[in-house]
């Protein structure tokens, strides 16, 4: 996610500078494979769960859950990845094109539908994914999961699992990336 | 990008980019609800002067499955017919509050006239001899999806080249996503300073249907003969046409396209239409697709904001 | 109304066909009574740092009246012209209804008398233009009529054009026509080349032209009688009217500012200010223009100053009608795009025109004592941007909008009536 916010938020243009580092390799494995077991826990196995990473952060953590999940239960769960662009909100403030081609290759009737991103910010993201949803069929219930929640909730949206709660200030960005997770700002 | 009027100013990445995101709307298409809220509260409105119902239809559907609002002015509606300016009626229709235009017009450059006097985005839905851009654009995509990129494709376009804004468009769209492209007309047909296009020239299909990926057949109009520019249609099927004899020593990798309403039996021999390697079908089904990329691109990504970065 | 009180022109450097001096010029009862050093009189225009020439003669403006009078009258177009430099202008007889006969010779004449310069009436060489009758074209001659032209079209069937020539040189008149066989020109409405290509539009190829400029040479050298060639436009049609004047033919031919400054490219974006017939042509051509004026293979240069209604230059090239406007844009034109020495430029503007207007005992002469005092003062330094509103036209279909160029006429002097004074019109 913070690719597309840097590029969409002012001051625009300019590059990430990353001032902290909030959670390592080490820490971003554990915390995802914790995040595994809550879903198991929370939904007393995988009987109908599918998990639906958003693009572009959720997609690689998505397939990482994925992989903890088989590796916990032995149990393959449907993987599919959604874009959201053309159900956003907030067009006319943020220019954003769509990515990755949506490809949810399963039925979600009556499916237990686990969202999973990488940063929870405003909650706009989460709302256009349910609107999307909606599009596709109706599932039994839809869960979030989601490795870090910097605050500034704009919508009454709040997430079921949780990387690491990270307070954070408007002008800073979250970037989560293979090696971690990392605190900066935009620098022009 | 305000409008869509012609292909040159999209440059080879302003292509690209479309078609990529033709792929997400192909998805959409693909869905049972094939529709998304991207231009939701927004009003296309189509300003036909020229009868065309599948073109227009294709744009409607397109702005329909994105959310948009649609107003049809066609030439046989009131006041068009009454003589009414084509700038007083794009003022008029302005004065309602509109997003987009899409115009088809039998002069050149009246999409061009309308994007001076609106704020609303214009696309170009075909204007007299001169571009179709959305054609060129889901011509290529049809090429794309089916034979991967479109560098070194060989693509020979067979007909009345002079007459089609077709041709102009898809020679500027195959050119700059790198093409090899041969124009295959009698020399009435083709346009003057031909020579200064990049492109081959050929004057029987026969001496190219060895040597090409792709056989684009343009509309062979009947009047073209009462104007002396062929001496009838029957020379011109001998020279020109894809007879199933020709068809089959096209082969079956080849692919057979047109843009339609086709003259069969002129152009195009009732076996090519209908072979496994005509992908006439398909360039109508991406139709919506791209359109519908096309008015997302224009209207749904949101303001235009100078200072972003280049892949938007 | 001749000014009855000494008007003086002082400080200007003249020049004419015969050179060029430093002198004052004195005007009284419309006639030029004294030239010399330090002279006075009642009124004063000031010249000092510009050139006093004779005045303009435009062979072809389309004044419109009668017929189209919301586009220009005789009047607004006399304005426009007077702004322009020209003290005399040969009004085009494409009007609705046409110049074909002594009665619309007099009702031309007749709104012209309130003008700002003389207005010649050309008259049209066949009834209607349609090229099948030719006009009585003595009766209209004895009305003062000496230049008879189809423009707007040119007579297509070479056997008419012939008697045309034949009868028109029995009465000492000059037949000018505008080049253009129909039959390769029909339908288009720009040149034909790399631009109509690109374009999609229609264009005519320059043969269009120039098969009639071959013709009507080869006529011109049966009959023995004076043709004039009015807006060459290709570097084919310049050729050959060089080649037969070198023969020792009665060829002349004038050029339109449009055709040394702009080309076909300018069409790019659709808009038909810049739709013309002749249609803008290529940069080559446009250099052929040039080196013609440069080299007196073409004598004149001539507005074919064209106003339309903006709602009509609003339609669709291919609809638009072709025309622009020209005469207060000569002048600088042709001093900042040709490169020549200024009395080349006013050579062009002014007394070779009053010549092929059969009016140069009272247009373009040598300024000396004794002659009409049809002069005008130009700043050939006065750099200038050309604006949207068209001048003192009723029309504004300017090509050369946002153009800046050098050259400016700053008063013009009517039949010893200053018009003009400091670029602005007196009534």
């Amino acid at each position: 996610m913070a690719e597309r916010e840097r590029r969409g938020n002012p001051p625009y243009g300019g590059s990430f500078v990353a001032r902290t580092r909030v959670m390592n390799r080490e820490d971003l494995i554990r915390a995802i494979r914790r995040m595994a077991h809550e879903i198991i826990e929370r939904n007393q196995g995988l009987a109908d769960v599918v998990l639906i990473g958003l693009q572009t952060g959720g997609v690689a953590i998505a397939g990482q859950v994925a992989d903890d999940l088989a590796d916990i239960e032995g149990s393959e769960v449907p993987l599919g990845k959604l874009d959201v662009a053309f159900y956003r909100d907030d067009i006319g403030i943020r220019p954003v094109l769509p990515e990755e081609v949506t490809d949810i290759p399963f039925d979600i009737d009556n499916r237990t539908v686990v969202l999973v991103d990488d940063v929870l910010y405003t909650g706009r993201t989460i709302r256009a994914a349910l609107d999307a949803l909606g599009d596709y069929g109706r599932p039994r219930s839809v869960q979030l999961a989601v490795v870090v929640d910097r605050g500034h909730r704009e919508l009454p949206i709040r997430p079921d699992y949780v990387g690491k709660n990270l307070p954070t200030r408007r002008d800073e960005l979250v970037d989560v990336h293979a090696d971690g997770v990392d605190l900066g700002e935009i620098v022009k | 990008m305000k409008d869509l009027l012609d292909i040159a100013p999209l440059g080879r990445a302003g292509i690209e980019t479309l078609l990529d995101l033709t792929d997400h709307f192909v998805e959409v298409n693909a869905r049972t609800i094939r529709k998304v809220p991207a231009l939701r509260g927004r009003t296309i409105v189509s300003l036909f002067y020229e009868d065309s119902t599948r073109t227009r239809l294709s744009f409607e559907t397109a702005a329909k499955r994105l959310g948009a609002d649609v107003m049809t002015f066609s030439v046989s509606s009131s006041s068009v017919a009454k003589g009414e300016s084509l700038r007083d009626t794009v003022k008029t229709i302005d004065a309602f509050g509109v997003d987009a235009f899409v115009v088809r017009h039998s002069s050149a450059g009246a999409p061009h006239m309308v994007a001076r006097w609106t704020d609303a985005s214009v696309v170009n839905g075909g204007d007299g001899w001169h571009a179709h851009p959305t054609q060129a654009l889901l011509d290529a995509y049809t090429i794309r999806s089916r034979r991967g990129r479109l560098d070194g494709c060989r693509i020979a376009i067979v007909g009345d080249v002079l007459h089609s804004r077709v041709a102009r468009s898809n020679v500027e769209a195959f050119g700059l996503l790198g093409a090899e492209i041969t124009l295959v007309a009698p020399p009435t047909l083709l346009p003057p300073a031909v020579s200064t296009w990049p492109v081959r020239v050929a004057h029987h299909i026969d001496h190219v249907l060895d040597d090409i990926d792709v056989c684009y057949l343009l509309r062979m109009q009947l009047e073209r003969q009462a104007q002396g520019l062929v001496p009838s249609l029957r020379e011109y099927t001998s020279c020109f046409g894809l007879t199933a004899d020709r068809h089959r020593r096209l082969g079956p990798e080849a692919l057979v396209m047109h843009p339609g309403p086709m003259n069969r039996g002129v152009e195009i021999s009732q076996e090519a239409a209908d072979a496994p390697n005509s992908v006439i079908t398909q360039q109508v089904a991406h139709g919506v697709s791209v359109r519908m990329a096309v008015l997302f691109r224009l209207l749904g990504s949101g303001q235009q904001i100078e200072a972003v970065s280049e892949d938007l | 109304m001749p000014d009855p009180f000494d008007l003086v022109i002082s400080g200007g450097l003249i020049v004419d066909e015969s050179g060029e001096r430093l002198a004052d010029v004195v005007i009284r009862d419309g006639h030029i009574v004294a030239l010399g050093a330090g002279l006075s009189a009642d009124r004063r225009l000031e010249a000092a740092g510009c050139v006093v020439s004779p005045g303009f003669v435009d062979l072809h403006s389309h004044l419109r009246q009668p017929g189209m009078e919301e586009a220009e009258t005789i009047e607004s177009g006399s304005r426009a012209a007077a702004l322009g430099g020209y003290t005399a202008v040969v009004a085009m007889p494409n009007t609705t209804p046409a110049i074909d006969d002594a009665g619309m010779v007099r009702e031309v004449q007749a709104l012209a008398r309130t003008a700002l310069c003389d207005i010649e009436v050309a008259g049209a060489i066949t009834v209607g233009r349609a090229g099948e009758q030719l006009v009585p074209m003595a009766e209209m001659a004895s009305l003062g009529v000496k230049i008879f032209t189809d423009d707007g079209t040119g007579v297509q069937d070479a056997l008419l054009m012939r008697r045309a020539l034949e009868y028109a040189g029995g009465l000492g008149l000059t037949l000018a026509q505008h080049c253009e066989v129909s039959a390769l020109s029909a339908g288009t409405c720009m040149h034909e080349g790399e631009w109509s290509s690109r374009l999609g539009l229609a264009g005519q190829p320059s043969e269009a032209e120039e098969l009639m400029v071959m013709r009507d040479i080869a006529l011109s050298r049966l009959t023995g009688t004076r043709v004039h060639f009015q807006h060459l436009s290709t570097a084919g049609s310049v050729a050959m009217v060089a080649a037969a004047k070198a023969g020792g033919l009665p060829i002349t031919a004038e050029a339109a500012p449009h055709h040394f400054t702009l080309t076909d490219e300018c069409c790019a974006g659709y808009d038909a200010v810049y739709k013309v017939h002749p249609p803008l042509r290529s940069a080559s051509d446009r250099q052929a223009i040039r080196m013609g004026l440069a080299s007196d293979a073409i004598d004149a240069i001539a507005t074919d100053h064209a106003p339309h209604l903006a709602h009509l230059k609003d339609l669709p090239f291919d609809q638009a009608p072709p025309g622009m406007l020209g005469l207060e844009y000569a002048f600088a034109l042709a001093v900042t795009e040709l490169g020549l020495d200024l009395s080349e430029v006013l050579a062009k503007l002014s007394w070779r025109p009053a010549r092929i207007a059969g009016i140069a005992a009272v247009h373009g002469g040598p300024i000396e004592v004794g002659r009409p005092a049809n002069l005008c003062v130009v700043d050939r330094n006065q750099t200038w941007e050309i604006d949207a509103s068209g001048g003192a036209s009723r029309s504004s279909n300017v090509p050369y909008v946002g153009r800046r160029v050098t050259g400016r006429v700053r008063h013009t002097v009517f039949r010893g009536e200053a018009v003009v004074i400091d670029s602005h019109p007196m009534r």
